[in-house]
């Protein structure tokens, strides 16, 4: 991503000129502005809602004092990314449950922006939440659509109404409506058919079925891709049907959704869910404070500035590094770290959300989902004693431990070879870190 | 104007967004200054043109009236119509030959059309007289075989498919074996829907290139990315790692019709490169068209 690579850089250009300097003209804050308000272009913000967000954080900036251990530059990306993450937060919220005791969720929103595979995970997740749902679809017009619903409702063993007979979508709804309140559902989640624009006969459909329903919550589902026009969409499904909150999907890609932001702001109604990959367990609520970070792609300055905060103990990162170094980094560490890892979730995701990833999606992306859980057999087939010799590791070994994990001899050598570069490496740190290092920060990062 | 007309038609909401303002400004003001810029450069943003495609192009206004020191409005629409033509590049077509066998590899991140897309290249080109064959080579999304059933059959065309869950390359396999048979001259082959960051996915999408380079040497095999016009400036994203793992060889933009305000077209042909061979119009079969930069200049531009 050369385009946030060049913001950061400007930015951090911008904040070196400050370095020093004990307040901020006025001159220095408009300068960051622009490149905070093309921060947020690229990120697919509506200009105006940029604009309009721009002018709140400089206000906040000429009125605030400089915090202790910031420098001025790093204060004014701090006053932006909190003025977004305050913002983002008041357009957040949770679904709303009847208090009639069966709530109806309504998806609208349209083709291709995920309505059907969101239907299906919104069940799941309500499921969890010890929800008895149930699915349907009142989409007549596209091909397979039901289809798709069934297909997706099955695999998660949640009940589904669909008939592919049916012309009329608020006859449909209304039949649904009832056979779920008779089956006993407390849920029913109804997918709607989606448009390539929003046209007046979709709208016209929409609000039909919506006063068969009578929702309890009408979501407006939006691919977290989508360019400038996701403010004109959903202030016309907001108009003409009422939307009552977002749902954000393709969270998992690269996109830095922006949308968020404007659709919250021109619509005045909150973020509820987000989707964060294809699997139909990967839906989550919203962190206003992670969606920041992400619309404004300044996960490595942002870090700092929490560092610099926190008034970073040299000498105690230090000894952190010596003591790596002296330890010896053994297989058995590197077997615990593994276990570690898989415990905080799949390893594309944890890794997207550290800061300083962003600069490197690649890197990130890379990771096969798998190669964790093959290194971990092949780990676990050593002994204790192998883990922590690994000079111990002759071919037999090396053979037995490919049987054992159900891998290859290659595979084993090349994670022991893993082992030899990380072991390396962390001595190489631990040295550089004793040596030369004698300002603030961790080595490899910006400032 | 016959070819210009469902352009003109399709980005009628890119045309009031840039072309109206456009008008209403220099009429109002009289001539360009630089708050009129500040102006045209947020049209050009809101119509999802990006930063680098936007400077450039009010830069290039800017300099020709230092230049020139004509601030008239069709002196600065042909600066505009000028500069994106030079950003467009001239027209890509796919131009396929009859008797030439052809193989087109449908890629995209998901909810692009790329189902859609391959339905109405198959009746498009099986109206031409080309011999076609579809491949379901999307074996991942729920129901994708059926909705392209739908589609092989309004286009009269057969459709090689295996179940959910398949090798997809197992299906481009026997596609390409059932387009020998068939002495097909046109195959088309539907994948599913990815998200570019995810590199095992990027992986797979290069073994399928890989079958096919190895039981169809001597085909012409192009790699077409499917883009939805409505999506902002990740297009460049999803473009540049799509042609670093599988080499695109055209974009189609999809859904470029009423919503789409369609300078994505701009953002990725700038940062890019690569030509924009269809557009998508419509819902209809004959929605796919030829992109044509002209006609799509002249429908942003009044009077260009």
């Amino acid at each position: 991503m050369p385009l946030f690579e060049g913001l950061s850089g400007k930015l951090q250009e911008i904040a070196a000129r400050m370095r020093g300097k004990v307040r901020v003209s006025e001159q220095d804050i408009r300068d960051m502005m622009r490149e905070i308000r093309l921060a947020l272009l690229e990120a697919d913000v509506n200009y105006q809602v940029a604009r309009r967000f721009v002018e709140e954080a400089s206000a906040r900036c000429l009125g605030s004092d400089v915090l202790e251990g910031l420098n001025p530059g790093q204060q004014v990306v701090k006053i932006v990314h909190d003025t977004l993450v305050d913002t983002l937060r008041r357009q957040s919220g949770k679904l709303q449950v009847s208090p009639s005791g069966f709530t109806t969720y309504l998806l609208v929103g349209l083709q291709g922006s995920g309505k059907t595979t969101t239907a299906a995970k919104l069940a799941l997740y309500l499921r969890k939440k010890g929800k008895k749902p149930m699915l349907a679809s009142v989409d007549v017009h596209r091909p397979a659509a039901a289809r798709q619903l069934e297909v997706l409702a099955k695999q998660v063993d949640i009940p589904c109404l669909v008939d592919p007979d049916e012309k009329d979508a608020a006859a449909l709804a209304r039949r649904v409506s009832e056979r779920a309140r008779y089956l006993l559902h407390d849920t029913l989640i109804v997918d709607t058919a989606g448009r390539m624009t929003v046209d007046a006969d979709l709208m016209e459909e929409l609000r039909r079925i919506s006063a068969v329903l009578k929702p309890t919550e009408t979501l407006l589902v939006v691919d977290a891709m989508i360019g400038q026009e996701s403010v004109a969409i959903a202030t016309a499904f907001q108009e003409q049907v009422g939307i009552d909150g977002t749902i954000m999907t393709k969270l998992d890609g690269d996109a830095r959704g922006g949308a968020a932001l404007s659709i919250g702001s021109v619509t005045g109604r909150p973020l509820k869910l987000i989707c964060t990959g294809e699997k139909l367990p990967d839906m989550e609520e919203f962190h206003p404070d992670r969606m920041a970070s992400r619309i404004l792609g300044m996960g490595d300055i942002l870090s700092l500035i929490e560092k610099a905060q926190e008034a970073l103990d040299e000498k105690k990162a230090l000894e952190t590094f010596d003591r790596m170094r002296q330890n010896r980094f053994t297989l058995q560490d590197m077997l615990d770290q593994f276990v570690e890892m898989k415990k905080m979730g799949p390893l594309d995701k944890v890794l997207d959300m550290l800061p300083g990833m962003g600069k490197k999606p690649v890197d990130a992306s890379q990771v096969d989902p798998r190669a964790i859980d093959r290194s971990l057999a092949i780990l676990r087939s050593m002994t204790r004693r192998e883990r922590m010799e690994p000079s111990l590791l002759n071919a037999s070994r090396r053979k037995r431990i490919a049987s054992g994990s159900g891998t290859t001899v290659q595979e084993v050598n090349r994670l022991v070879r893993q082992y030899e570069e990380a072991s390396a490496m962390m001595k190489r740190f631990a040295s550089l870190s004793k040596g030369k290092r004698k300002g603030a920060g961790f080595p490899g990062l910006p400032f | 104007m016959g070819l210009l007309d469902p352009f003109r038609k399709g980005l009628e909401k890119t045309r009031k967004l840039l072309g109206a303002g456009f008008v209403r400004l220099s009429a109002a003001m009289g001539r360009f200054d630089e708050e009129w810029l500040q102006e045209l450069e947020d049209s050009f943003i809101a119509a999802d043109a990006g930063m680098t495609a936007t400077l450039r192009l009010t830069d290039a206004v800017r300099s020709a009236i230092r230049r020139t020191g004509d601030v008239s409005r069709t002196a600065v629409a042909r600066v505009l119509a000028d500069e994106m033509r030079a950003i467009l590049g001239p027209p890509a077509p796919l131009a396929l030959e009859k008797g030439r066998p052809t193989i087109l590899l449908l890629v995209g991140v998901n909810g692009t059309g790329k189902t859609t897309t391959t339905g109405k290249l198959a009746a498009r080109y099986r109206t031409d007289g080309f011999r076609v064959v579809i491949g379901a080579a999307d074996t991942f999304r729920a129901a994708a075989i059926e909705q392209l059933e739908i589609w092989a059959q309004r286009a009269d065309t057969p459709l090689i498919a295996s179940h959910t869950g398949a090798d997809p390359a197992a299906v481009v396999f026997d596609t390409l074996q059932a387009a020998r048979a068939r002495k097909a001259d046109l195959v088309l082959l539907d994948t599913a829907g990815r998200l570019h960051n995810k590199q095992h996915l990027m992986d797979e999408l290069a073994k399928i290139r890989r079958v096919i380079q190895r039981e169809a040497p001597d085909a012409r095999c192009d790699t077409l990315l499917v883009i939805d016009a409505t999506t902002g400036q990740n297009a460049v994203s999803q473009a540049r790692q799509f042609h670093e793992a599988v080499r695109v060889d055209g974009l189609v933009l999809t859904k470029l019709d009423g919503n789409a305000k369609g300078g994505v077209a701009l953002a990725v042909a700038v940062e890019t490169g690569l030509p924009i061979r269809l557009a998508g119009l419509g819902e209809r079969l004959e929605d796919l068209v030829d992109f044509d930069p002209d006609a799509f200049i002249q429908s942003l531009l009044p009077e260009a």
